[in-house]
This record gives C-alpha cells, structure tokens and sequence, in this order.
C-alpha cells in the first residue's frame, strides 16, 4: 500500500504550513471594523496603508476581517497591532489587550449620533424625541447593523431599552442584524425592514452622493451625540518595532491631511484620544449586558 | 397502506412537518422578492469575470484548501477505521463530526487567527470523523473469504494490505473522490467567515447587490465541481496534494500563546475563571440555557423537521427528472443540469442568496435545505430507477411514477432521507449565522460579544443534539430494516 508516501505529503505539507508562517516578520498589519461595504473599505484602508508606509518606513499592510469580533481577535491575538475600530469594539479590545491604547479619533467621533431611519411607507413619522416614536414603532420590523457596532446597535438598543423599559425583541414584531450600515440603509430603503438604526455619517455620505432614494426612506430620530471610531494600538509596538514607534504612528495619523482620503472616512481630520473617551461606552455596554 | 410501517413512518414526519410550518417563521419580507431574484437572475446571465482581481486566487485557494483538508481528513479517518471497533474512538469521531466546519473555522479563528491551519483543521477534523465512520463500514463489508485462503502465519498486516484492502479499493476510492467535492464546497464557504475562498469575495459582492460578479463567481464554481471527472485524476493527485500546500496563502503569523489563553482562559466558564463559586456558575448556565440554547434548539428541531420533509417532497419529485422511464434525452439533460446546480450549491450559499433576496425567516432556509438535499436524493434515486427493467406493457406517465417507481425506490428513499437527518440538523444550526434563530444564531452572537465560554458551551449543545439525531435516524433505519450505502 501507499503509507509511506502518503506520509510524505503530510509532512510535505506541514513544512510548507510552518515555512509559510514564518515567511513575512516585522511587518506593521491593520485592520478595520468592517462596517461598509467591503470595496469602500479595502480601497480606503490600502490608502491609509501607503500612507503610514511612507511615514513609518516599515512595511504597512491592511487586512480585512468579515467581523467586528474578527477584527478584536486579531487585535488580541496580535496579529494585528492598530485597528480603526467603533466604540464599542474598542473598548472591548482593550479590555482584552492590557496596554493597548485609544490614540486617535476623528474630529467627528468626539460627538457621534445614530439616526434611526424608517421606510416611508411604513407610517412612521419624525419625531423630536423616541417616546414620541412609541406608538409608531411597536409592532414594526427592525434591524440593527452588526452585532458589534457602536452606533448601529449599542446605542440604538441601549435607547430603545431606557426609553420603552422593553428588550427590542418585545417592542418590534422582527429584529435583525444586517451586518453593516450601508446594508441597513438599503434594507429599509427597499422595505425589508419598516426601521433600522444606523451611523450618521454613513446616512449624510450617502445622501450628498445622492444614493438615497429620499421619497422611500426618512431619518426619524436621532440620538443624543456619544464618543465612537477611534484608532487602536497595542502596547508592545515599541518593542517590535523600536523605541518611540507608538508616538511615530500617532503623529502620522494626526497630521494625515490628504483630502480624498479624509473624504473616503468620511472625517476632517483626526485628533488625539484617549482610552477615558470612551467610559460612557463601557458603562453602556455593561448597562445592556454585552459586556461581563 | 397503513399497516406498511415505512408509509406509517412517512405520515408522522410529515404531520410533524406540518405542525412545524403552523409554528414556524415563515415569510416573504422583502417588499420586492421577485424583482431581486429577477435581477440575481439577470446578474448570473450577464457575470462579470473580471471584477476582482483576486478572483482566480480565490479559486486557487479554495481548490488548495479542499485538497490539504480531505487528505489530512482521509488519512486520519482511515487510521480511525481500523480502531473504530472501540467505543472511545466511536464516540470520539462521532463528536468531532457533529461539529460543523464553520463552527471548527469559528473556535481556530479564535487562536490561530487567519492562518492557513485555521482553514485546513475545519476541514480535515470533521471530515476526519466522517471518512473514519464510512471507512469502518466498508472495511466491515468485506469479503471475508480471501483472507480465510491466505496461509498461516501471515502477518495481520500482509492479510489486511492484500485481503481486505483489495476489496474495499473501489467503493473506498469513490468515496473519497465524493467528499473532495464536498471539500471544495465546504472550502468555499470558509471565505465567509474571512478565509481567503471564494466566499470571500462571494459575500462581499452579494451584500453589495453586485449580482454579475456574484453570478460569475457562482459559474466558476459549478464548472469547477462539474469538471472534476477531468482534472481529478489518480495520475495527477499526488501532484495536487504535493502542490497544494504551497498554494493556501501565506495569511498571518500565528502566536502560540494565544491557543494556550484560549484553552486554559477563554473557554473557562466566567464565573469560573472570576472564582465567583458554584451558585454564580449555576446562575450563569441557567441563563445561557433559558435564554440562548433552549429557544435555539427548539428552532433548530423545527426547521430541520420542516427541512427534512421538504427535501423529501423535492426529491420524490425531482428524480423523474433524469430516470430513463421518463421523457426524452433533452429533458433528462437539463433535468441533469438543474440536479447538479442544485447539489453543487452549498446550502450555506442558497441560504445566503435567498435570504439576500426575501428577507429573514425560516423560508429561504427551509427552500436552501430542500434544494441541496433534494437534489442529492433525488440524483441518487433517479439511477437508481435507470437499473430498473420494467416490463413492456408497464403504464406510461402518472401511472409508471407512482404505481411502478415510487414503490420500487421508496425504501432506499427512505433510507437516504434519514441518514441525511444528521446532516441536514448539522446545517440547519449553522444557518443560524446568517441571522435565522437557530443555534448558530447564538453562537455567532456569543463569538461577537466575545464569550467565548458561552460559545462553547452552545457548539456542545449543537453536537449533543447532532448525535442524538444521528443516533435516532439509525435506530429509525434499523427498525425499517433499510439498507444504507455509504455513498450519499
């Protein structure tokens, strides 16, 4: 019989597994929530990636995960070292990396809303605060964005909980997850979903693009503004990477200035941070039980 | 008719079924189900082959991670086989194969992260448990005779290499060819949860509504499964599996420090690893159970219920579609079209397309499930109803199909239909990621809140009720007397 060649793959196959593994080093690798659309992302991040390349003179690359939860793991288990990651998903990064640090934040992240969003043709109309929403809402489907995100689901939930003492299950007659901004707005857009809860900036990006068709869907509520996106990175970069690599990386993300990229955030500029920003977030999150 | 008990057997399930649907979540929810699935259509007529440059890697990765993960699976299953007369082992490959490839992607993820490894253990350790099973079975149907010819003092060895193996060779070898195709598909759904495949760049396009590239993806793959007679050859294999490794893309460094964490923190129950004592921990189960794993098994038992007989129904109607007592040779050409679409589709992409295109509910699951496993059934049957000879005055039409046929093949129905019960509940928990309230559901959810305790504790839960299915469809099997090949 064939054993001893067969045997012969399998190690033919392990070698190539751990020679693979070792092949790339001091590589600086990022990645981000994915949040939009995965085109909008890759070619926005390979565009930071050059960016922080020629600023860091190491080799810079982005990764992209297919959840906000891949993009903590990596995170944690170092296979990333920074991460542009939502509120929520960073605060839970780093509680799970001890000193990991928030080091910068969009100018817009200071003060971040949610917009709930509803179908026209589901009756439910703008209103200056959610209670006031009450009798519109109960009974309609919903959807959250990912399971993850900051403002298109934390928030939201943590607003309708305050708000009508209920679980989102028992207010609305469906709940979903559609996994991320873009696609809630073009979930309750085509009518699948009667309301969803989605990002602002997403909403007014999509909207000076004219990608909203306005007749079919109207922004219904906002919340009140809370801290979000911010820039992450591992305690240990200067060890890899040489003293003062950390500071280097931060000053690179402060003075990022180039337009079209900035656009493609969409943000005007990034501004200091700090892991304090986001306590308001961590105590939410603690308050409706996504964090122990 | 009712004193027969596999007509007696039928009715019950399908009164279950029923009493499913009137509990079920089923619904249309989009406001326009039929313009999208138009425009998926109109997307898969007119693909575009050149939207991401990635593509054919894609491929190339999907491909190589298929090859690696079924030999690794093949080889260890076969070394299971020959042991697998101890209950220990038994129960071991029973486990490991009642976890699904996503769920073992999920927990490698956690640690390994995405390296190649991570790709390649989800595939090789549930397969490893299937070909152990199916191995043992045939290895166990063997001619005992050539041995008893073989001198005294052959050594056990000499008698099993060329006594038993010669006669397993071929049932063995088309076996294994088998679950290479249900590699390549397991392979490709990888990507969706971020391994490089092709379900990668299939959802990204999916979510974003660009159907032509999604369609041209979907194309790719079936010429892929459907041309595997021509580039899966035993000359070519070793060639395959030595090159394969090379191809799995390099991913990320893995860091082993992160697999000791998982194992010795992060899967450690949190009142436990807070050493909040025996009363948190009891609280803390009670209420993973109550408000996570009791509303997902009941939904999982539901829709694998419904799923079950759904693909029961497709499949008795389905053969006809490619059996020789029926229509002429264009028919039974496209019928073979529609049949290999519908198997070669993972149900997870089915799932995943209807789902896109008429909202979330058991639905599109329920279609997915049907399709898939119907399809397989009913390709299955169909030549089997093609070794038939009927006489020449037999009835023609409606007649030949339910007086001639249907009984002829009703027992191996049966008997394909429960064996593929396990499988079927398999998927349906999976399903759940892609936001239907099944298992998975929560398993997916306690992966993104980062518990992974509680997602452990629920992917026990699934493979409990998987061997439990599992266990009851052969008792099932065993008391209708029927008859199962291992090929399906």
């Amino acid at each position: 019989m064939t054993m001893s060649p067969l045997k012969k793959w399998l190690a033919a196959g392990f070698l190539a597994l751990s020679a693979a593994s070792s092949a790339q080093a001091d590589t600086f690798v990022f990645t981000a929530i994915p949040d939009e659309d995965e085109t909008k992302l890759v070619e926005r991040f390979r565009g930071v990636a050059d960016y922080l390349q020629e600023q860091l003179d190491v080799e810079v690359r982005y990764i992209p995960v297919k959840s906000y939860a891949a993009a903590v793991s990596a995170f944690r288990n170092n296979q990333v070292q920074l991460a542009w990651f939502g509120g929520l998903s960073g605060v839970q990064a780093r509680r799970l990396v001890p000193g990991s640090e928030a080091i910068a934040q969009g100018v817009e992240d200071e003060a971040f809303e949610t917009y709930f969003i509803a179908n026209t043709a589901s009756g439910v109309k703008p209103a200056d605060s959610l209670d006031e929403l009450g009798d519109d809402l109960a009974g309609k489907t919903f959807t959250f964005g990912s399971k993850g995100s900051t403002s298109g689901r934390l928030m939201p939930e943590f607003y309708l909980r305050d708000v009508f003492s209920k679980a989102p299950e028992d207010l609305f007659s469906r709940v979903g997850f559609s996994g991320n901004h873009t696609r809630t707005l073009r979930l309750v857009e085509a009518g699948t979903y009667q309301v969803g809860a989605l990002n602002f900036q997403v909403w007014e990006k999509e909207l000076e693009n004219g990608n909203i068709d306005t007749d079919a869907v109207q922004v219904v509520w906002k919340t009140p503004s809370y801290p979000d996106y911010q820039w992450t990175i591992r305690g240990d970069v200067d060890e890899r990477f040489g003293e003062g690599f950390k500071q280097k990386v931060t000053e690179a993300l402060l003075s990022l200035d180039d337009p079209a990229l900035l656009e493609s955030f969409p943000r005007s500029g990034f501004i200091p941070a700090s892991n304090d920003d986001y306590e308001p977030i961590r105590a939410t999150a603690e308050n409706i039980g996504i964090l122990d | 008719m009712f004193a027969y008990p596999t007509v007696r057997i039928s009715f019950l399930f399908l009164a279950l079924a029923v009493a499913g649907v009137l509990v079920a979540d089923i619904a249309i929810t989009t406001a326009n189900p039929w313009q999208d699935l138009g425009q998926f259509f109109l997307g898969v007529a007119t693909p575009n082959f050149f939207s991401t440059e990635g593509l054919m890697t894609a491929l190339l990765r999907t491909v190589a991670f298929a090859f690696v993960g079924v030999t690794l699976g093949s080889i260890c299953g076969f070394l299971l086989a020959l042991v697998y007369r101890s209950l220990p082992v038994r129960v071991f490959c029973a486990f490991i194969r009642a976890i699904h490839e996503l769920f073992w992607a999920l927990i490698f993820l956690q640690f390994f992260g995405f390296h190649p490894l991570t790709g390649v253990l989800a595939i090789a350790i549930p397969y490893a448990g299937i070909f152990a099973k199916v191995y043992s079975e045939i290895l166990d149907e063997a001619d005992p005779e050539p041995a008893r010819l073989l001198p005294p003092g052959t050594s056990s060895l000499a008698a099993f290499l060329y006594a038993r193996i010669p006669d397993c060779w071929v049932q063995m070898r088309t076996y294994t060819a088998y679950r290479l195709e249900c590699g390549l598909r397991s392979s490709a759904i990888l990507g969706f949860v971020g391994l490089p495949t092709l379900g990668f760049y299939l959802e990204s396009s999916f979510s974003q509504g660009l159907y032509s590239d999604a369609g041209a993806m979907l194309i790719l793959f079936y010429l892929l499964i459907a041309t595997m007679p021509l580039w899966v050859r035993p000359k070519l294999l070793p060639f395959y599996i030595l090159a394969a490794p090379f191809f799995l893309g390099e991913g990320l460094p893995i860091v082993w420090g992160n697999v000791e964490r998982f194992f010795t923190e992060d899967i450690i129950p949190s009142p436990i690893r807070s050493g909040e004592g025996l009363a948190a921990f009891t609280h803390w189960f009670g209420d993973v159970m109550v408000t996570e794993a009791l509303p997902g098994i009941w939904n999982t038992v539901v829709l694998t219920q419904i799923a079950l007989v759904a693909t029961g129904i497709l499949a008795l109607l389905a053969f006809p579609l490619i059996s020789s007592h029926f229509g002429g040779p264009v028919r039974r050409t496209s019928g073979h079209v529609f049949l290999v679409i519908a198997r070669s589709t993972p149900e997870y992409i089915l799932a995943y397309i209807l789902l896109q295109l008429w909202g979330p509910s058991m639905l599109p699951a329920v279609v997915a499930l049907a399709l898939h496993n119907g399809g397989i059934i009913g390709h299955l049957i169909g030549r089997q109803t093609n070794s038939l000879k009927l006489r020449p005055d037999a009835p023609k039409g409606l007649s030949r199909y339910s007086w001639e046929l249907v009984p002829r093949v009703y027992r191996s129905f049966l008997a394909f239909l429960f064996y593929r019960w396990e499988i079927i509940m398999r998927e349906t928990a999976i399903l759940g990621i892609l936001g239907i309230y099944t298992l998975g559901f929560y398993v997916d959810s306690a992966i993104q809140n980062i518990q992974f305790d509680r997602a452990m504790i629920l992917i026990l839960i699934t493979a409990l009720l998987n061997i439990g299915i599992d266990a009851l469809g052969r008792l099932i099997r065993r008391k209708l007397a029927l008859q199962t090949m291992p090929s399906c």
